[in-house]
């Protein structure tokens, strides 16, 4: 019995086909665990554990290594702001203190209602616009105090659904098809490239 | 004054809001690089990138020409785009992600026909959620344009490119623990030598890895020839480059500008581009090419934008990213927060980053907040000392990778060139700027 619902099922199995080792699609594929549960939950793990032909130990220590892999559950809304140095330059670390206040929960933590995690974050890479938010890894550009609590209220008041969708990264990526280079045509094109290749270098001494 | 110039060759569809799409990209000559490379033999693509000289644009500026030819014995198996940027204060990949995402597509493709290579990677990292949606989108119509897949254009070449997410990790945009990532592992680097994945790559293969905005200037050449990119620029540092402005400056953001032509000044203080420091305040100093580099100070605004000019003064350009310090800025915060960032990201293989970085972060902490003592000056640069010894510029290595030698370079800098605010805090007691 599948923990995965279908479309994320099907959605993790073309991931897999993707790639020449079923291991590489590891990342993407927790981010569809998380898409589904918020967090990386032990049936999403073990089922990735399976997709990939790992076991869940396995998977649990490449997840632990990065930062948008939660091992616990998290708010709906995943708030990221950044302190790094030019958002630092750009008073930083006040916007996270007035972020923590405002959402009503310390930096790392869950808010009561379930609504928010807040995050001190590294680079974001959007330093014209800092200080820097993401929520849900979508970046808000809000860059002052007022703009955020009205990014904020919006957020619970469903104004921003569509801007600020669920958990997972990829939620809105899609590729149409897998892989379209058939193997046997690009194993006949490398023999003929290499032998075209040698030729012209036999060529030109 | 600024030399503002030169054509745009990466950011050429700026003003267009719908830069992103297919329809666009066509309308502004796009696929057409791709189709006059399908002409040419793979080795003469590889000239003509070779002929423009253009250095790897990630951070260690290696030429990519030769990245590529270095390697010509075996064929190689894999390319590999690294779009993981998370060198504080980069965001120069971000741009060219979101708003040129069939740019980089193209140039894909045609590094792909050049090396021969049949599978490609684009990585990107796990926060671009936006960028992965628009560059999966520009794989998806590349496929229906017939630019991807079996017989692009009717030729005897055929590529699959598969986009593959990150998920948080600095470590990751080294090109081995990158690799280790695709392979769906903690993004460990790997033991060198063989220093270059050309020779052991992704699965143990040959593998080309090769920055976003590398791949993005591929078209351009192609369409120009790569004479016409060497002769922009000035030695080794040809054509033109995207650098990220970002800190105390009017008018952060990203510009593409002629390398060597323009100066550190032009950059900041030209209307066109940085308009100067906010309120005109005094510039304090400014950090060249990515907080792994080492810091300078206003008397250095007049070098050249190019990668042995600002090696000559002892720091690099690197990621092209460059932080303005103005003389509210405290130096030894930003010190302080970029040490945190390194604590934080060393992937912990190697002791002198893993216990050096957390140990460099705790002292600086307490010059900062408070608790700080006078004898942490010195130990900071033994610190330093013991990561990359000597503390010379380039830095020597104790560690598998450069993460770990790149922290001493703001920490040896500030405390060189701003003593006395170091001595400030200690007499403070903490932060003298609160």
């Amino acid at each position: 019995m599948s923990h995965f619902r279908s479309d994320i099922r099907q959605r993790a199995e073309e991931l897999v086909a993707l790639y020449p080792r079923s291991r590489s699609a590891m990342l993407p594929m927790l981010h569809l665990a998380q898409e589904q549960d918020g967090y990386l939950s032990e049936e999403g793990i073990a089922e990735v554990a399976e997709l990939t032909g790992t076991t869940p130990a396995e998977v649990r220590g490449t997840a632990s290594f990065y930062d948008m892999f939660h091992l616990e559950p998290v708010g709906k809304y995943v708030v990221g702001v950044c302190t790094n140095i030019a958002c630092l330059l750009a008073g930083g670390e006040e916007f996270l203190e007035h972020a923590s206040k405002k959402l009503g929960c310390a930096v790392g933590s869950m808010s009561e209602d379930g609504l928010f995690t807040l995050e001190e974050t590294e680079c974001l890479a959007d330093c014209d616009r800092a200080p820097v938010v993401q929520v849900n890894h979508r970046y808000m550009r809000t860059t002052t105090t007022d703009a955020f609590d009205d990014m904020v209220d919006d957020l619970r008041s469903g104004k921003l659904d569509h801007d600020v969708p669920p958990h997972g990264t990829l939620i809105r990526v899609r590729r149409s098809g897998g892989l379209r280079a058939p193997r046997q045509e690009v194993a006949d094109q490398r023999v003929a490239a290499k032998a075209a290749r040698e030729s012209r270098a036999e060529e030109t001494k | 004054m600024a030399s503002l110039d030169a054509p745009r060759i990466v950011s050429s569809r700026r003003e267009f809001q719908d830069s992103f799409t297919l329809a666009r990209y066509l309308e502004t000559g796009g696929y057409v690089a791709l189709r006059k490379a399908l002409t040419m033999f793979p080795e003469a693509v590889a000239a003509e990138v070779d002929a423009a000289s253009l250095l790897g644009r990630g951070g260690a500026g290696f030429p990519a020409g030769r990245k590529w030819s270095m390697l010509r014995k075996s064929p190689i198996s894999y390319l590999v785009v690294n779009g993981d940027e998370s060198e504080p204060a980069t965001f120069k990949d971000h741009y060219l992600v979101e708003r040129d995402p069939h740019q980089l597509v193209e140039g894909v493709i045609i590094a792909s026909y050049a090396l021969q290579v049949n599978q490609a990677f684009i990585y990107l990292r796990g926060e671009f959620a936006l960028g992965l949606e628009r560059v999966q989108q520009a794989v998806n119509d590349a496929y229906a344009h017939g630019a991807l897949g079996s017989k692009i254009f009717g030729s005897d070449f055929s590529l699959d490119i598969v986009v593959h997410p990150g998920a948080g990790a600095y470590i990751c945009g080294e090109e081995t623990a990158l690799i280790e990532a695709l392979e769906g592992k903690r993004g460990f680097p790997r033991i060198k030598p063989p220093f270059f994945p050309a020779v052991t790559g992704l699965y143990g293969e040959p593998t080309v890895v090769n920055n976003v905005e590398t791949m993005s200037n591929l078209p351009w050449i192609i369409n120009n020839g790569g004479a016409a990119f060497a002769a922009l620029g000035a030695g080794r540092s040809t054509g033109t480059r995207l650098f990220a402005l970002a800190g105390r400056v009017k008018n952060p953001g990203v510009y593409e500008i002629e390398m060597v032509k323009n100066t550190f000044r032009d950059l900041i203080y030209d209307p066109k581009l940085g308009g100067g420091i906010i309120d005109d305040k005094q510039i304090k100093a400014f950090i060249p090419g990515g907080v792994s580099a080492p810091w300078f100070g206003p008397e250095l605004l007049d070098l050249p934008l190019g990668q042995d000019e600002v090696a000559g003064e002892g720091s690099m350009l690197g990621s092209g990213s460059i932080v303005v310090m103005d003389e509210t800025s405290c130096v030894v915060r930003a010190t302080w927060r970029i040490t945190k960032f390194f604590s934080r990201e060393s992937c912990g293989q190697c002791t002198p980053c893993r216990e050096g970085s957390g140990w460099i972060e705790r002292a600086m902490y307490r010059l900062e907040h408070g608790g700080g003592r006078m004898e942490d000056l010195d130990l900071l640069l033994d610190l330093c000392d013991n990561i990359a010894p000597g503390l010379t510029w380039p830095p020597q290595q104790t560690t598998i990778c450069v993460l770990g030698p790149s922290i001493p370079s703001s920490v040896h800098a500030a405390i060189k060139m701003f003593r006395d605010d170091f001595v400030a805090h200690v007499e403070h007691g903490g932060c003298p700027h609160e």
